[in-house]
Formats: C-alpha cells, sequence, structure tokens
C-alpha cells in the first residue's frame, strides 16, 4: 500500500453555483487498490469523479494524475489513463453494442483512422470479460438497461485506463450481473489498476474495495478499511441512518439498517 | 464483431457514387425532348458534338443537375451533423427553422439590398449569417444538447418557421415580389429558376463543410453516448461543436440562398441510410453527401418531368415524399425518443 498514487485530490473544493459542495477533500487511490466513495446524495461523489476527467475545475486545491497536476495532461492522455462508467445513458442512433465498445479505443486511435486489429481483439476481449461478447451484434437501443451498463462498463474496459472511475456501476444490474462487475473491477484492480467505485451499497462496497471514504458536509469524514469505516457509529455520523452491522463469512462486514420505530 | 472496415468503407461510397451518375444519366435523358443514353454519353463526351441536343444535355439539364445534386449533398450532411449534434435523429435544418432562417437572411437581401447598395452577390452571405443566428438561438432557447427533449426541440423548430414564413411574405410584400410569384421559389424551394453559374460556390461549400466534418466524424459518434462521455473520450466537444455549427451554416446557407426552403431532405437521406448502412459517422457523413444529391436530382427530374411543360417546385415534392415519413418517424419513435425528455446523464452530484 506505500505505492505512488496514481490519482490524488489534494484538498480541493468546489463550487457550483455558489454552494460549496466540496470543502478540502484529500484523497488519494493507488495502483492495486479499489477505493470506494460512499456518502448521502448530494454529499459530492460524483464531483470529485468529475474533477479527475476534468469536467469541472476545482475552485481550490489539484488533482494530480501520477503526481502531475492533471491540468497538465493533454485530453487524450487523459482518456488513456482514466475511463469511466456513466450511469444510465440514452443512446440516441443503434449502434451496435461492439461499436459502442469500439469507441473505448478513440484516444488510442488516429483521427480518422479504422479500428486495426489490435483495436477488435482489445474490444473483444473487454466484452469477453464483461460477459457480453454475444450481444456484440446487437443494437445497443435493443439492450436492456442492465445489458446496456455492461457494455458501457465493457467500453471503459477496452480503453485500457490506468484508473477506472465507476459512478455506481451496479445501480441497473441484477444481483449475477453485479456481481460479474465487481469481480471484473477486483481483477482490474489485481492486475496492477487503481479504481474509485461509487456506490449506495455498503455491503458490496464492503466485499469489493480495500478502502472506503465516507463524503459528508463535503468533507471526508471517514478514510479506512472497510471494517473500521463501516461501523455503527460510522454509519450514523455519515447517514444519519442507525443500522446493525453484521459479519459475513468472510469478515466483511454487512450493514443493515433499522427502522426509527 | 461488424465494424467498419475499409472494404465496406470504400466499397459503399463506390456503390452509391455509380448510383449517382446512374441518376444524373437518367435525368440527363428525360425532359421535354426524351434523349437516348448513346445521345446523352454523346453530347457529354464527344468534343465535336453540337446542336440542341448537345445544348440541352450541355447547357440545360447538366448544370441543373449539378445544382440539384450539390444543394441535396449539402442539406443532406448538414441533416447528419444536426442530428448528431442534437443527439435527435429527427432533426433537420428545415424542421428545426435553420433553413428559414436562412432563407429569411436572403429575402432580407433580396428586398432591401438595392437600397443598402448590396447585389446579388451578398445573398448567401446574408443565408449563411441567417443560419448562424438561428442556430445559436436554437441553442438558445431548446438548451444544451443533453437535456434537450425532442418535444422542445421540434417546438422550437415549429415557431422559427412560422415566423420567417411570415417575415418572409412580409418583406416579399414589400418589396412587390408577391405579384411576380418569385416568392414561391423562397417559400418551398424550386431550382427552375436558380442562377446555374453559383455551382461552383456550393461545391466549395459543400467540400468545406465536410472537410471540417470527416475528421470530427469519430467525435459524433461518441457523442451519441453523451456529451460528458465524449470528453472523456478525449474529443473537445466544445470545439467541435463550434466547428460543426459553422460549417452546417455554410452548408444550408449555400443552398437555400440557391434553391430556397428544400424541406426534408436532410431527415429522409440520413434516416434511409442509417437504416441499410448503420449509425456510424466515418460512413454517414460522406454516404449522406452523395445519397442526398442522388436523392434532390431525382426530386427535381420528377418536378420537371411529371406535369409535362409546367414544373413543379422541387421543394413540394420533397415535402410530399417527406412529411409522412416524419410522421411515421415521430410515431415509431414516440415512447424512446419523444415521450419524455432523454434521461441525461448523470444527475448526481
Amino acid at each position: 500500500m506505500t505505492a505512488k498514487p496514481l490519482l490524488a485530490f489534494e484538498d480541493v473544493a468546489l463550487n457550483l453555483g455558489g454552494q460549496e459542495v466540496l470543502r478540502g477533500v484529500s484523497l488519494v487511490v493507488r495502483p492495486g487498490e479499489v477505493l470506494g466513495l460512499l456518502g448521502r446524495n448530494g454529499a459530492g461523489k460524483t464531483s470529485l469523479i468529475r474533477m479527475a476527467t476534468r469536467q469541472w475545475t476545482p475552485s481550490r486545491g489539484s488533482v494530480r494524475l501520477d503526481g502531475r497536476p492533471i491540468d497538465s495532461v493533454s485530453r487524450r492522455e487523459l482518456a488513456r489513463s482514466l475511463a469511466t462508467v456513466p450511469q444510465d445513458v440514452h443512446v440516441p442512433f443503434p449502434f451496435r453494442a461492439g461499436e459502442v465498445v469500439l469507441m473505448g479505443r478513440i484516444p488510442h486511435q488516429r483521427s480518422l483512422g479504422f479500428e486495426t486489429a489490435e483495436d477488435l481483439e482489445i474490444a473483444r476481449a473487454a466484452m469477453a470479460e464483461v460477459g457480453v461478447l454475444s450481444l456484440a451484434d446487437r443494437p445497443i437501443d435493443e439492450l436492456s438497461g442492465g445489458e446496456r451498463q455492461l457494455v458501457l462498463f465493457a467500453r471503459a474496459l477496452a480503453q485500457r485506463p490506468a484508473c477506472l472511475l465507476l459512478d455506481e456501476p451496479t445501480a441497473f444490474l441484477d444481483l449475477r450481473h453485479r456481481m460479474d462487475v465487481l469481480e471484473v473491477v477486483r481483477r482490474f484492480a489485481a492486475n496492477g489498476g487503481a479504481a474509485i467505485v461509487v456506490s449506495h451499497d455498503f455491503s458490496l462496497a464492503a466485499r469489493v474495495c480495500d478502502r472506503i471514504a465516507v463524503l459528508a458536509g463535503g468533507r471526508v469524514v471517514a478514510d479506512g478499511l472497510p471494517r473500521e469505516v463501516l461501523s455503527r457509529e460510522g454509519v450514523a455520523a455519515g447517514f444519519g441512518v442507525d443500522v446493525h452491522i453484521l459479519e459475513a463469512p468472510d469478515g466483511s462486514p454487512v450493514v443493515v439498517p433499522r427502522f426509527r420505530a | 464483431m461488424k465494424h467498419l472496415g475499409r472494404s465496406r468503407f470504400y466499397g459503399t461510397l463506390l456503390g452509391l457514387a455509380a448510383a449517382l451518375v446512374g441518376v444524373a444519366i437518367l435525368s440527363l435523358a428525360l425532359g421535354p425532348t426524351l434523349l437516348s443514353p448513346l445521345q446523352v454519353a454523346g453530347a457529354l463526351f464527344d468534343p465535336e458534338a453540337f446542336g440542341p441536343t448537345a445544348d440541352i444535355v450541355r447547357r440545360i439539364r447538366l448544370p441543373r443537375i449539378a445544382l440539384a445534386g450539390l444543394v441535396g449533398a449539402c442539406l443532406s450532411t448538414s441533416g447528419v451533423i444536426f442530428q448528431a449534434l442534437l443527439r435527435n435523429p429527427l432533426a433537420d435544418p428545415f424542421i428545426l427553422g435553420v433553413s428559414g432562417g436562412a432563407a429569411l437572411g436572403g429575402i432580407l437581401v433580396l428586398s432591401l439590398g438595392a437600397s443598402l447598395g448590396l447585389g446579388y452577390g451578398s445573398v448567401p452571405i446574408a443565408a449563411f449569417v441567417g443560419c448562424l443566428i438561428t442556430t445559436f438561438l436554437l441553442y438558445v432557447i431548446a438548451g444544451r444538447s443533453q437535456r434537450v427533449s425532442a418535444t422542445g426541440l421540434l417546438l422550437t423548430g415549429v415557431v422559427f418557421n412560422s415566423f420567417a414564413s411570415a417575415a418572409i411574405v412580409f418583406m416579399a410584400s414589400l418589396a412587390g415580389m408577391l405579384e411576380s410569384g418569385r416568392i414561391f421559389v423562397w417559400l418551398i424551394g424550386n431550382l427552375s429558376s436558380a442562377r446555374i453559374d453559383l455551382w461552383p460556390w456550393l461545391m466549395t461549400f459543400l467540400v468545406l463543410g465536410l472537410g471540417c466534418a470527416m475528421p470530427l466524424a469519430r467525435g459524433l459518434n461518441a457523442l451519441a453516448l453523451g456529451e460528458e462521455t465524449a470528453e472523456q473520450l478525449g474529443i473537445a466537444t466544445e470545439r467541435a461543436r463550434r466547428v460543426l455549427v459553422l460549417a452546417t451554416s455554410l452548408m444550408v446557407g449555400a443552398a437555400v440562398s440557391v434553391a430556397g426552403l428544400v424541406g426534408f431532405v436532410g431527415l429522409i437521406i440520413p434516416h434511409l441510410l442509417r437504416l441499410v448502412l448503420g449509425p456510424d459517422h466515418r460512413l454517414l457523413l460522406p454516404a449522406a453527401a452523395l445519397g442526398g444529391a442522388a436523392f434532390l436530382i431525382l426530386c427535381d427530374t420528377i418536378a420537371r418531368t411529371l406535369l409535362g411543360g409546367r414544373e413543379l417546385p422541387v421543394g413540394a415534392v420533397t415535402s410530399l415524399l417527406g412529411g409522412p415519413l416524419f410522421l411515421y418517424l415521430l410515431r415509431s419513435d414516440r415512447g424512446r425518443t419523444l415521450g419524455s425528455a432523454a434521461p441525461s446523464e448523470v444527475q448526481g452530484r
């Protein structure tokens, strides 16, 4: 865990429409590590990801990729280093799933070029890894929400990034597909990749993440091992919810909310 | 896994180019004087051919076919670009009112230009400016592409079109053009009185427009996944948008200043081609140029031959074909594109 951080947020603050969404967040993710990002709706989780992809600029502090300020990284280089999986996307044209996955190769191609044999091989491998290779020739608008999400996930893998930024990657998935995605994320980290996973599912985050950070009130209120962060007190502080913490056979915490009455 | 390879790319474009040549030859043969393909070929390729047949082919039909083809190519290519930029398969320069804005710009110069010292040569420039202003207004009023509902977009287009038509009629009546019937050229699109010598201009604008759009074709593909994803794939979406709006305004402005309001070409051709070739913009853009050219040559041939001696405005033919198709698309897309605003990408923060 002493490897150099791949992606580092250093005391970043963000103002959106006069409102301070983040006020001094410091977080790092290292190669081989999966960082879980938890927090209530509007806590600033997606904002953090958007600052990493340079969609938004921090009003204070800096974001560094491999030690370099992210502003000094070219757009294409950034696209070769970071890949995101958006929440459900409406695709207005009938692209086939395979064509969508091949779009992940855009940052690696010349502007007008055709896909190379290598591009095709990488796209195929990404689809096979996520289990959607059989959907390759189906129009994406005919797929179910879950299948579409998996195709977009394969598209991110085809980018061959150093870091995956996943914003609720399992929101539309059934349990089987959810586990498939999380296993792919684990394998990605085992091969030296880094990942940030935004989630509302504590128990799944606890199983897949090496570390969990909780955002509340624009700050990081907890950052540590899942079993340290997901305590009854920790969840009450971050989410205002009273919970039972059970233990799975592998020792990871299972969070069960209690009703107020 | 199906994808766009070199052979499919060049093969498709070659096939479409052949179809375009076929349509052009057919159109050269048809008219008040019916010519055989042999006569057409003779008039075209025999440098010593002269007489009425050679004149009909070279001086009358060929320039008009060139104009029709170029107008069709400009409109159809612009349709593809609008659809990609607005992420909506129903977008078309005519339906969105952009052509109307161009026509209004043109008519303003035609009716007031003389008193301002502007000649006919400034009509294309005025049409281009009208186009730019309308596109800009479209973005301001309907909002940035991500969260525009199809309904909002189409309604804005309806309003723009009615406003433009009313303003055109108003300007034309001020300038005394209503009586002469010349106003029809602008309101419905007509090639019979088009200035034939304008085709090099159209060609220039088409090449410029395609030249701007082709390097961005993959960016347009990525844009289908949403602006955020496109940027995340390394596409400078804002810059691409500016370049493409300029490119479409040049093409639509040029087409409208030559032929007036020819409707639906930018909707029909991209739609049909997408059905057959798929939505990859690397192929769709040049295919739309060729397909649009062939289509408008065909429509113009129908327009000038259907009623014998009298000519129909070509815009009437395209609208008669395009209107029903548009309604069909509207109906088949209900619930997917039209029922509600497209779900925006990432709502959280």
